[in-house]
């Protein structure tokens, strides 16, 4: 191969990287604050890290703390500089690799939901269709009229990706994902 | 005298918080949306303000007097294009990890998002760049704010944070708190001691070796004199060679006996091989920067390392650590230097082969240059303003480029916090405005910005602010009317071709300095160069002396870019071709 046509960078990639990228899932707990989620998005891009999911809502009102959960792919030192550089953000109380503590614990995984919206549009065949299929999937009807269904969905992210390829060819209109939720199995907390 | 809890206004709270924050100096520039502060700084003597000229000035003068002092520099700007300039000197700090409290007025809040008059996302656009940031819309957390942003500056890993405070919360009326000897702030609790069990094992790895190296670096500063004091006791205790990063010199003296000068890109050959051919690296307050290692995958080959630093993330960030210590450098040392005390008998005779090696090294002499009766070579000058300014209580400062690399390796520091530099980011325009600070901060020194010709006319702006102050403050100009630094990697990359590298138009800098009211002084002939440097250290005003050097005078040793330690290009090798092929095609697409 040309070398010059190899990929260029900062000196950091001249070390062929040999490791696999592995998904994690990163819990993150946050003073809600305003920008807060700023900071932590922003590190993201501004540092080249992958942002697969990233859910956050307040958790605790008197406490005005936040928990953002963040899937990512990396390799296993980025993953370690993630966490490190998450920490450093002043905001930040603590940042749990969920997948990490998962197999401390004998996991296989952490635990993980997503809820869904998706709205289908049909007549005839294709409408009894999707609702039979609804229910086989545990999806329940929250809004509907002759013409359209909204079902709400809740469940992992392979459930709710094979729901949704299964319904596009029955009118699929309109898809709202809430990104995952994530903790671990067992008494003790993050 | 501290302040009580008592109602005041948003501007009066401001000017409070900084005396109850101990700041007795900031520096900054006046605007529409900081009024109401400049007010309140006009009815008080406390606390001295310096006027700039441009508030990138502002930065690099509260980032120079942060650096020599150990304080905290303090900045106070107005927004929009007050708050943009000053973003240069604010990642600078961040990269070099130096306490700066950057205060900005914003426009009402009931017009932010408005695109007002000199608008904008001031916290939104200093995000990246400061370790924390604020927007203060409520007078009453006004007070709070600021002890924390002092607090996160200053503790830790130190780094420039912004205060944004709109117009009418500075007029508003509040309630001052004064700053609570109890820590309110659950999330940002730095970790400063280290993990003894750790200290332990890196001290019996370091008991074990037989080619170690101390590699230490700014962090070794930024704790405190105490561990600069430390570091010194370590290495006498261990018998072990040290180097040092460019942020790092003075912390270990460079008379000092183990001393292998500065390392990286343009480091000696001895520190540099030391590094490559060491088999226990230890790492005191450094971040294995590209400019320090190389390439990556040929970095010190068989080596275990033992990493020192406040902040987790630098460690195994670009290279694999066998011991991460995370702590403050100078709690770890003082860890390490009592059990050394206590368990350890250095046995010399087990570095006796390490230091003949290092000596054969040494005497490659890798800084030689040649000597030049006709024309004054920049090395040459350097080591003259080193000789004559010694013995003073001297203080330097540098821009960015060849006469930076020369300076720090020509001008031997003994002590910390005497070098101020820009590191990280590499600011041309940092040293002038860096030197004012310095001399604001030390009024009877001697500070001298080690220049070259392009980067001083970055911020030459400031010799008005210095006249003002009556700073006297040297500014010693490398002349050779080349970006030297620039031309050297076009030689290195790019055939000689030196585009855009050449200052067809140069000011004469004799009749700038007379223009702004300091002295200018001119010297080019090698003869007499130290009764020019004697007369502008004995002139008690601030001086641009243009010293002519020779002109197309490279900066050696090298590693080139995508080479290892032990591919470095050395001055008598350096010729013409040797410079033309160095770098690989690979080579090239780095920086």
């Amino acid at each position: 191969m040309n070398a010059q046509h190899q990929p260029t960078g900062s000196a950091y990639f001249i070390a062929a990287e040999t490791a696999r990228p592995e998904s994690h899932t990163l819990s993150v707990l946050v003073d809600n604050e305003p920008g807060v989620l700023a900071r932590v998005i922003g590190l993201f891009s501004g540092r080249g890290y992958n942002i697969e999911s990233l859910t956050v809502s307040e958790t605790e009102h008197e406490a005005h703390l936040s928990r953002i959960t963040i899937v990512t792919t990396a390799t296993p030192n980025v993953l370690e500089q993630i966490k490190s550089q998450l920490e450093r953000i002043v905001p930040v109380h603590r940042v749990v690799d969920l997948t990490v503590r998962s197999a401390e614990l004998g996991h296989e995984k952490p635990l993980e939901r997503e809820l869904a919206l998706i709205k289908v549009s049909g007549a005839g065949d294709d409408r009894v269709e999707a609702l039979r299929l609804a229910d086989a999937f545990r999806a329940q009807v929250i809004d509907a009229n002759t013409e359209h269904f909204i079902f709400e969905i809740t469940g992992r992210v392979s459930k709710i990706e094979q729901f949704i390829s299964i319904m596009r060819p029955l009118g699929l209109v309109e898809i709202c994902r809430t990104g995952i939720a994530a903790m671990n199995r067992g008494s003790q907390g993050m | 005298m501290a302040g009580k809890q008592m109602e005041m206004t948003g501007a009066e709270i401001v000017l409070q918080a900084l005396k109850d924050n101990g700041v007795e100096h900031i520096f900054g520039y006046p605007g529409g949306a900081v009024l109401p502060i400049y007010d309140e700084l006009h009815q008080q003597d406390a606390i001295e303000h310096i006027l700039v000229r441009h508030e990138q000035g502002a930065g690099h003068m509260a980032e120079g007097y942060a650096r020599s002092t150990g304080k905290p520099g303090v900045v106070l700007v107005t927004s929009g294009p007050g708050a943009t300039n000053v973003v240069t000197a604010l990642q600078d700090a961040l990269m070099d990890s130096i306490p700066l409290v950057c205060i900005t007025g914003q426009v009402p809040t009931s017009l932010i998002g408005s695109d007002a008059f000199q608008e904008c996302d001031t916290v939104g656009i200093t995000r990246p760049c400061t370790k924390h940031n604020w927007l203060v819309k409520d007078v009453n957390e006004l007070s709070r704010v600021i002890h924390e942003a002092f607090r996160i500056a200053t503790t830790g890993r130190p780094g420039p944070v912004v205060v944004d405070i709109p117009k009418d919360v500075q007029f508003a009326t509040g309630t001052y708190m004064p700053p609570s000897p109890v820590i309110e702030q659950k999330s940002y609790q730095p970790k400063l001691s280290g993990d003894l069990e750790k200290i332990r094992a890196a001290i019996d790895l370091m008991a074990s070796a037989k080619c170690p190296v101390i590699y230490s670096g700014g962090g070794v500063i930024n704790s405190g004199r105490e561990a600069s004091q430390l570091l010194r006791e370590l290495v006498e205790l261990t018998g072990f060679p040290i180097t040092s990063t460019l942020m790092g010199l003075g912390a270990y003296p460079a008379s000092g006996k183990n001393w292998l000068g500065m390392l990286g890109m343009h480091g000696t050959y001895e520190a540099n091989m030391a590094m490559h051919d060491c088999d226990v690296m230890i790492c005191i307050g450094a971040r294995f920067d590209d400019r320090i290692t190389g390439r990556l995958n040929a970095f010190s080959p068989n080596s275990k390392r033992i990493h020192i630093d406040i902040d987790p993330s630098s460690i195994n960030k670009n290279v694999h650590t066998d011991i991460g210590i995370l702590g403050d450098v100078g709690h770890v040392l003082e860890d390490m230097v009592r059990l050394w005390r206590a368990s350890k008998k250095t046995d010399r005779s087990q570095l006796a082969d390490w230091w003949t090696q290092i000596a054969k090294w040494k005497a490659r002499n890798s800084l030689a240059y040649p000597e030049n009766k006709d024309v004054i070579m920049p090395q040459y000058a350097i080591q003259r303003l080193y000789e004559l300014t010694k013995d003073r209580d001297t203080f330097i400062t540098t821009e960015v480029g060849q006469h930076q690399m020369w300076a720090a390796q020509f001008y031997g520091f003994e002590e910390p916090n005497r070098w101020m530099t820009s590191g990280g980011l590499g600011t041309m325009g940092y040293g002038f405005p860096a030197a004012i600070g310095v001399q604001v901060a030390h009024r009877d020194s001697l500070v001298i910005d080690i220049a070259g010709d392009a980067s001083i006319q970055m911020c030459i702006q400031e010799m008005s602010c210095a006249v003002q102050y009556e700073l006297p403050v040297k500014i010693f100009i490398l002349n050779n009317q080349y970006m030297g630094m620039v031309r050297q990697w076009q030689q290195l990359l790019h055939g000689n071709r030196l585009s855009h590298s050449y200052t067809e138009s140069m000011p004469d800098f004799v009749v700038l300095a007379e223009a702004y009211g300091g002295v200018g002084i001119r010297c080019d002939k090698p003869g007499d160069l130290d009764e020019a440097i004697t007369r502008m250290i004995d002139t008690p005003r601030p001086v641009i002396f243009d010293c002519r050097v020779a002109a197309l005078a490279n900066c050696f040793p090298m590693i080139p870019s995508g080479k290892a330690h032990n591919e470095m290009l050395l001055p008598d090798e350096a010729t013409d071709e040797a410079v033309a092929n160095a770098i690989d095609a690979k080579g090239k697409a780095l920086v």
